[in-house]
C-alpha cells in the first residue's frame, strides 16, 4: 500500500481480499444466497410470529463459522419483552 | 511398512502443484525415502519436465492401465536420486482413459515398492481430480495468497470432507513477505483463518523456482534457496518430523535490508 492510500485512510487490499472471501467461503460452503437468506427470515418470522409478537426490525439471521462448520445464528427479540425493559427504565 | 500415498490437489490452476510434487519427492528422497511420484495430469503431462526426464519416457500410465506394459517398465528411475521413479501423464490421451478403480489398482500395487507414492493431480473438481484422489492416504492442497487461489482451495477442502479423504493439509506457495508486510497480500494467519485447516508448509515465492524448472532440476536439490529449504521442511513434515517454520521476514542480507529500506523492494 502506497503513501496517498495510507493517507487517505483507505483500507488495505489484503484486508478487503479477506473480508470479501469470509462472506463468498460462507455463501460457497452453505449454498445459501443472500436472497435465499431473505426468503428464510421471513418464514421463520411467519412461523414464530404465529405463537408470539416478535420486533421484526431489530431481528437478526446471518452464518456464523466455528473452524470448519457453519452455524445459523437467529437473534429475534420479543416485542412484549422489549416493552417490559422500557418501564423499568 | 507399506507405502504413504499422498495426492497434491488445489482446484485452481497453476498455483504450484507439479513444482510441489517435484520437490517434495527430491526431498524425500534426500531423506533416503523411496519415492515414486505419478503425473496425474493425463493430456498435459509436465511432471517429466520439471523433473528433468522427458528424454526417458518409453512407457505412461495409459500403457500399464491398458496392459501394453508392466509397472516396472513405466517406472522412469532418475539418474540423481536412485530411490526415485516417475511414472509419465499420457500426453495424447484423456482423463476418460483412466478410472477411480484404476488409480486405487495402481496404486495397491506401488505401496509395497517404496515408502512414499506422490500424485500430482490436475486442476479443477471433476474426473481427473477424482481419479488423483481415489487411492490417496493423505491429501495435500496447494494454495496461493491470492483471493481466487483460496477460494477454489475452500472448495475442494469441502469435498474431500465430503469424501472422506480428509482432513486435509495446507501448503501456501508463492507468499511474497514484502507485500504481506505492506498489507497488499493476504498473510499465512488470514489463509489459516479463512480454510481452517492444518498447515504443514510455506513456500516463499522465489525466482530460484522458474531457474530450477528451467534445468529440470527441482530447487530442493540445493539447500540454500528459501525454498528450497521450505520443501525439505515439508519433506521432514510427511515423516512426522517437528520442524519450526521458516522465518521468511528475516529474508536477505544488509543489501536487500538497504534496498527495502529505500523502497525499492
Ligand atoms: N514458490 C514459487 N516461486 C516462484 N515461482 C513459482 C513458485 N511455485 C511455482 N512457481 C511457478 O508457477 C508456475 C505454475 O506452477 P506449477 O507447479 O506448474 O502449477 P500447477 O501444477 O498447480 O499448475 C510455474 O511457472 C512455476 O515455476
Ligand atoms: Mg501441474
Amino acid at each position: 500500500m502506497g503513501f496517498f492510500e495510507k493517507f487517505f485512510g483507505k483500507k488495505a487490499s489484503a484486508d478487503s481480499a479477506k473480508e470479501r472471501l469470509q462472506l463468498v467461503l460462507i455463501h460457497d460452503r452453505t449454498d445459501l444466497t443472500p436472497a435465499e437468506l431473505d426468503s428464510l427470515r421471513d418464514d421463520l418470522v411467519a412461523t414464530i410470529s404465529r405463537h408470539v409478537e416478535v420486533d421484526v426490525k431489530a431481528m437478526q439471521i446471518g452464518v456464523e463459522h466455528d473452524g470448519r462448520s457453519q452455524r445459523l445464528v437467529a437473534d429475534i427479540p420479543l416485542k412484549s419483552a422489549r416493552r417490559k425493559t422500557r418501564k423499568t427504565k | 511398512m507399506p507405502a504413504t500415498v499422498i495426492t497434491i490437489t488445489s482446484g485452481k490452476g497453476g498455483v504450484g502443484k507439479t513444482t510441489t510434487v517435484a520437490n517434495l519427492a527430491v526431498a524425500l528422497a534426500l531423506e533416503g525415502s523411496r519415492v515414486v511420484c505419478i503425473d496425474g495430469d493425463i493430456g498435459l503431462r509436465n511432471l517429466d519436465v520439471i523433473l528433468g526426464l522427458e528424454n526417458r519416457i518409453v512407457y505412461d500410465i495409459v500403457d500399464v492401465i491398458e496392459g501394453r506394459c508392466r509397472l516396472k517398465q513405466a517406472m522412469i528411475r532418475d539418474k540423481k536420486f536412485t530411490e526415485l521413479y516417475l511414472i509419465p501423464a499420457a500426453q495424447t490421451r484423456d482423463k476418460s482413459a483412466i478410472s477411480a478403480n484404476d488409480m486405487v489398482r495402481l496404486v495397491k500395487e506401488l505401496r509395497s515398492v517404496c515408502d512414499f507414492v506422490l500424485i500430482d493431480s490436475p486442476a479443477g473438481i471433476e474426473r481427473g481430480f477424482r481419479n488423483a484422489i481415489a487411492g490417496a492416504d493423505r491429501v495435500l492442497v496447494v494454495t496461493n495468497p491470492e483471493i481466487s487461489a483460496v477460494r477454489d482451495a475452500d472448495r475442494v477442502i469441502g469435498i474431500l470432507e465430503a469424501e472422506e479423504k480428509g482432513p486435509a493439509s495446507l501448503i501456501l506457495n508463492r507468499l511474497n513477505p514484502a507485500l504481506v508486510k505492506s498489507k497488499d497480500m493476504l498473510s499465512s494467519e488470514d489463509v489459516l483463518d479463512l480454510l481452517a485447516i492444518e498447515l504443514i508448509g510455506i513456500v516463499p515465492e522465489d525466482e530460484n523456482v522458474i531457474i530450477a524448472s528451467n534445468r529440470g532440476a527441482p530447487v530442493a536439490a540445493d539447500g540454500k534457496t528459501k525454498a528450497g529449504q521450505a520443501f525439505r521442511n515439508i519433506a521432514k513434515r510427511l515423516k512426522g518430523e517437528t520442524v519450526p517454520f521458516l522465518d521468511l521476514d528475516a529474508q536477505g542480507g544488509l543489501w536487500e535490508r538497504i534496498q527495502r529500506m529505500a523502497g525499492r523492494k
